[in-house]
């Protein structure tokens, strides 16, 4: 958990979020170029495509775009909403910090939770945000998601997680290093009623997130690309002084190592979230 | 207190220190080590093991830096790789089933970061760690003796009480690595160690931990006696409990509730 990145990502959708949806059909429509093929995609092919290029490449998404393109129309509510992180350590820049990030993300936390229908299958859905202190985990992050499983577990739902953090949050100290424990034993009660827990690992998910919910699901699903770890891979390289293996991190490389099931792309996640529900009966065991 | 929370730092990594096999030896009879978490190795920065605590079966795990440069390059310095926190998760598994209680003596400065430990799955080995202490039926104990560092410290210190030396740490994040990230400059650790609140002191207040052991005899016969003493107390009040589940869950569930 050790090297989080508390900078706002320096990606191309850096002042984007929904905001940067606008379909501009003049010719001077705005493009970007994709990091992995270096072609320029229109940015309303980008958004048809689910921000995604045809190369492959999945670019980052707000949790609000992932939950509008996931869900079905009009199912989501959303809950514990009115949890906020607090500054339990005082810790220097914080607040302001937080007050950035909010008025810069429009979102009040790193992660949205909710109850909700995908493809018609009803369950608990919690996405982290990656334009929110790149989804790291405080504590309100893990009371979010702690709720969520006790929520699930009372309702008799399953749960889908999509993950993205750079791991605890620093500025919560131990606190944040705390929601580790506090989350892992909220899901294995969720487990242990046998319910249904489906992880979807996005770019990045590392540090404490990995170290806890994110490779605590039943199915373990990733994007294609993404990162997953738990040290960063600048502390590896500068640890051990060797260079790391191609693809290193990587979806495809933890899918050849064994620690997730499967690699889906974001055109087919809907269809595939609501048939793997659909097989654990919505998560009951009756 | 006198010491600066950096000062703590240092203190708490130094090799002179008692590390977890002289809690071991010096607190059980009949410690019988066990080895290798049956799926990929054994390693050495974790020793576990069965043991008497005042004639009470129990098992003991301990996380084992070494002292001399040689023990510490055997043990990689008390850093865990996946295999580590494995074989602990094995032996807290054993003594369930044989109704053990389990006591951790946890001393690192995180788990492994390398290649190796990545292909095998830090991440999972932790997050099981986790997952499965918060509901093993057995009284759980976990001493912090000097460094606490991260997930790799939290994987056995999911505890019904957890208690820290005077002068060890627990953070989320070593102090160098929260000042490069957060200033882009390590010499700022002395100022990071302040506003991480890593401090047994701190950890007190904000209500991590259970008990302060103070380290004016450290590793003198008479500190393992105390110990020794307070282990078993404790030990045989976590016998007798039966709501143990559901506060060691409450305990965790109660930390940054603050939220709303």
């Amino acid at each position: 958990m050790a090297f989080l990145q508390f900078l706002k990502p320096k990606n191309e959708l850096e002042s984007g979020g929904r905001a940067a949806a606008p379909v501009q059909q003049d010719s001077g429509e705005p493009e970007k170029t994709c990091p992995n093929c270096h072609k320029s995609i229109p940015l309303s092919k980008l958004w048809a495509d689910q921000l995604t290029c045809a190369c492959g490449h999945h670019f980052r998404m707000k949790a609000r775009q992932r939950i509008h393109i996931l869900t079905d129309k009009g199912s989501f509510t959303e809950l514990f909403s009115d949890i906020h992180s607090a500054d339990p350590l005082f810790f220097p820049g914080y607040q302001d910090k937080l007050e950035t990030v909010r008025n810069a993300s429009g979102e009040e936390e790193a992660v949205i939770c909710g109850r909700t229908r995908i493809g018609g299958e009803e369950c608990c859905l919690f996405v982290m945000e990656p334009y929110f202190m790149m989804g790291s985990m405080g504590s309100a992050v893990g009371e979010r998601i702690t709720s969520l499983f006790e929520y699930a577990a009372e309702n008799r739902l399953p749960v889908v997680g999509f993950t993205v953090s750079g791991g605890a949050r620093m500025q919560e100290g131990l606190i944040s290093l705390m929601q580790m424990a506090k989350v892992s034993a909220a899901v294995k009660r969720h487990s242990d009623a046998g319910l249904f827990y489906l992880t979807v690992l996005t770019d990045p998910t590392t540090g404490g997130v990995t170290a806890s919910f994110a490779m605590e699901g039943d199915i373990l699903i990733a994007e294609p690309g993404a990162v997953v770890g738990f040290a960063g891979a600048r502390v590896i390289e500068q640890t051990t002084r060797k260079a790391l293996p191609k693809g290193f991190q990587k979806a495809e490389f933890v899918l050849e190592h064994g620690f997730i099931d499967a690699i889906v792309h974001r055109r087919e996640q809907v269809e595939t979230i609501a048939s793997l529900l659909r097989i654990h009966n919505g998560g009951q065991k009756e | 207190m006198t010491q600066s929370p950096y000062e703590r730092v240092k203190m708490a990594r130094d090799n002179k220190r008692p590390t977890g096999n002289d809690y071991i030896s010096n607190i059980f009879e009949d410690f019988f080590a066990l080895h290798g978490d049956r799926r990929f190795g054994d390693d050495q920065a974790v020793v576990g093991g069965i043991a008497r605590l005042d004639d009470k079966p129990v098992t003991v795990i301990a996380i084992e830096k070494g002292h001399t440069a040689r023990e510490r390059a055997s043990r990689n310095s008390g850093a865990p790789h996946p295999e580590g926190y494995r074989k602990a998760l094995r032996l807290m598994k054993q003594a369930e089933k044989f109704g053990r209680p389990i006591i951790c003596f946890v001393d690192t400065s995180g788990a492994y970061c390398g290649i190796s430990a990545e292909e095998r799955g830090q991440g999972l080995a932790i997050a099981e760690n986790l997952m499965e202490m918060s509901t093993l039926c057995v009284p759980i104990i976990s001493v912090l003796i000097g460094e606490g560092g991260s997930g790799g410290a939290l994987a056995l210190a999911v505890a019904d009480e957890v208690w820290m030396l005077q002068n060890a740490v627990y953070s989320v994040i070593s102090p160098e690595g929260c000042a490069s990230i957060l200033w882009k400059d390590p010499t700022r650790a002395e100022a990071a160690a302040v506003s991480l609140k890593l401090t047994a002191e701190d950890a007190k207040t904000l209500g991590v931990i259970e008990k302060i052991i103070p380290e004016k005899n450290i590793g003198e016969e008479s500190f393992y006696t105390e110990m020794k003493k307070m282990l078993s107390q404790t030990i045989g009040q976590l016998e007798e409990d039966s709501e143990l589940l559901q506060k060691r869950y409450d305990r965790f569930r109660s930390i940054g509730k603050q939220g709303v």
